[in-house]
């Protein structure tokens, strides 16, 4: 990263594995601070272009990078994460960082405490750069939804870089940050990891605390990280898991070692492939690139059979009617009283509230507040979300009944590869269908990994989605290497 | 499962929600919603009588199981001065809004 570097065509650049980063500061070629110092330079380079950081947090991370490099200096032990430096999405709460989720509701909110995943990567010795740019309250499937503007994807920046956790993925994707973190609610992590070329975790729902995550549908909602291979994502896993006091959904199930659980080698492993992912609508040069990977797993000595997810169709209409419903109720606390925007012209209460929130919010999540507010109200709450909640049960239950039989599932991550700034923006329901292979493990509450596998002809990334069963992240990760392993 | 969306509906809506719309944006956002429910209306497809909602998935989680509730025991929270210092309008004690009642 000298200064001297050409910003070409494109801005991809591998960031240095998490092994590295640690021998060069225990050995004494780099310092944190050299190093934090360095991101910052790249970031100031390339963020005009690519729009991923919304904020940096110099100063804080400056002075985390001095206490590392006092550490290595003494020859203390370096905590895990020591000196690595990561990027965290907007919608997590950060001290010495404003929290915008994207949105204009929150103008001016300074948050006074760390969100407990954030507080844990501080405490592991990382070094945060600042907060990373999203969709409004993490709504949509492109990053178009910001009031910030749009990320652009770092492989072809004409394209989105997938949402709506795209300044987590974009960041990873550019160097921007060795690691990020990101939330996924129905793909938000994985979508975008597969657009941009990066490995992108959904761990496990309770599995790592949502304290400090500004909420969106809390049944649904899940922080993962983003990194730049499989190994370095299961060790971001390993230090933000666990239970937390603060979140009374959080998993009291022990941690294991994810990035050990990953070194392990998948044969043996048996591999189901859904039918219904494979139909209709799946861009054929995505299929060959994933049906490349399931023969490489097959070589690796995975068995592969064929299974059938006959609800995997009904998905996407659960998915909006829960995730709306959720969404209303959590966004009724943006009313320009405690925090962020308040309109000024309000002659009354009612008004204030009113006028802040219509002022405060955009387009998509006013639509969403909109059907979340009708599938609850009185006279529909039977008819759609209660009924969501019935088809969300036949959902989770094909995939336990799916995961007796089969230790993983393996399907492309997203049917179609990066599309163009503007493509899908005049159509809701044609945005709502990028997420068709996410949205089904976010209802089960099951987990999984997206991993490169292979490119288009115009060299778009594609990526593999691997899930697996509830707590067990580290099959998915085992599965994801092997993947990661075989390409070229 | 097929109600069509009226303006009716919208304005009712936006009344529950706290939200004002415009005029310019009432017809996109009922063509939104129409388009919206009638594609959500696959699910009565579905025959799901006797099936049990699941509303949130930690009950499907064999290892570990839910968590347990914690003590109800004080502890310190976030200082009454930064909390007040986020508000757009506060006495230092209260958030202060537009009078409520009429006297």
């Amino acid at each position: 990263m000298s200064s001297e570097e050409k910003i070409a065509d494109t801005f991809v650049e591998k960031p240095k594995t998490l092994a590295a980063l640690r021998a060069d500061l225990e050995n004494g070629r780099a310092k944190a601070t050299e190093l934090a110092n360095s991101y910052y330079d790249r970031i100031a380079r390339v963020n005009p272009q690519l729009n991923v950081y919304l904020s940096l947090t110099k100063e804080r991370a400056l002075a985390q990078a001095d206490r590392v490099d006092a550490l290595a200096a003494k020859g203390d032990p370096l905590p895990l994460l020591a000196g690595v430096p990561v990027g965290i999405k907007d919608v997590l709460v950060m001290q010495g960082a404003p929290a915008t989720a994207g949105s204009k509701i929150l103008r001016g909110y300074q948050p006074p405490y760390d969100a407990t995943a954030v507080a844990k990567l501080d405490a592991a010795g990382a070094v945060l750069l600042g907060k990373l740019n999203c969709d409004e309250f993490a709504m949509g499937s492109s990053n178009e939804n910001s009031a910030f503007g749009p990320v652009h994807n770092p492989v072809d920046t004409e394209r989105v870089p997938g949402g709506s956790s795209g300044g987590s993925a974009a960041a990873v994707a550019a160097n921007m940050a060795v690691a990020t973190l990101g939330t996924d609610t129905g793909g938000s992590i994985r979508q975008p990891a597969s657009f941009c070329g990066v490995v992108g975790v959904l761990p496990t729902y309770g599995r790592v605390s949502r304290h400090g995550l500004i909420a969106f549908a809390s049944s649904l909602d899940r922080i993962g990280p983003l990194a730049a291979n499989v190994r370095d994502a299961a060790t971001m896993l390993g230090v933000i898991a666990g239970h937390d006091m603060n979140d009374a959904t959080s998993s009291p199930a022990p941690v294991p070692d994810f990035a050990a659980q990953s070194d392990r080698p998948v044969e043996g492993l048996r591999l189901g492939v859904p039918a219904e992912y494979f139909g209709e609508g799946l861009d054929d040069e995505v299929r060959s690139a994933i049906e490349a990977g399931i023969e490489a797993l097959k070589a690796a000595g995975c068995s592969v059979k064929p299974i059938s997810l006959p609800h995997t169709r009904y998905a996407i209409p659960t998915y909006y009617l829960v995730a709306t419903a959720e969404a209303s109720a959590n966004l009724a606390r943006f009313d320009g009283v405690r925090y962020g925007y308040r309109s000024k012209a309000s002659a009354n209460l009612s008004a204030l509230y009113s006028h802040s929130r219509d002022e405060g919010f955009g387009a998509e999540v006013k639509r969403r507040i909109f059907l979340g507010t009708y599938a609850l109200s009185a006279g529909y709450y039977d008819a759609y979300y209660l009924k969501a909640q019935q088809v969300r049960r036949l959902l989770a239950e094909e995939y336990l009944r799916a995961f007796a039989e089969v230790d993983a599932i393996v399907t492309p991550t997203s049917p179609i590869p990066a599309f163009k700034l503007g493509e899908k923006t005049g159509d809701p329901l044609a945005m709502y269908l990028a997420d068709i292979y996410t949205v089904t493990a976010s209802l089960a509450g099951i987990c999984g990994v997206t991993v490169p596998c292979g490119t288009t002809n115009a060299g778009l990334p594609v990526g593999m989605q691997v899930l697996a069963a509830h707590l067990q992240e580290g099959t998915a990760f085992r599965v994801a290497r092997a993947v990661e392993g075989a390409q070229a | 499962m097929t109600a069509k969306v009226t303006v009716g509906d919208v304005e009712r809506v936006a009344e529950l929600a706290h939200l004002e719309l415009t005029a310019e944006e009432t017809p996109g956002m009922l063509h939104d919603l129409n388009a919206i429910l009638d594609y959500v209306a696959e699910l009565n497809e579905l025959d799901t009588s006797g099936v049990e909602p699941l509303a949130q998935v930690t009950e499907l989680l064999s290892v570990g199981g839910a968590s347990e509730l914690r003590d109800d025991a004080v502890r310190p929270s976030l200082d009454r001065a930064v909390v007040m210092g986020q508000a757009p309008e506060t006495d230092g004690a209260f958030f202060k809004v537009p009078k409520v009642i009429e006297r």
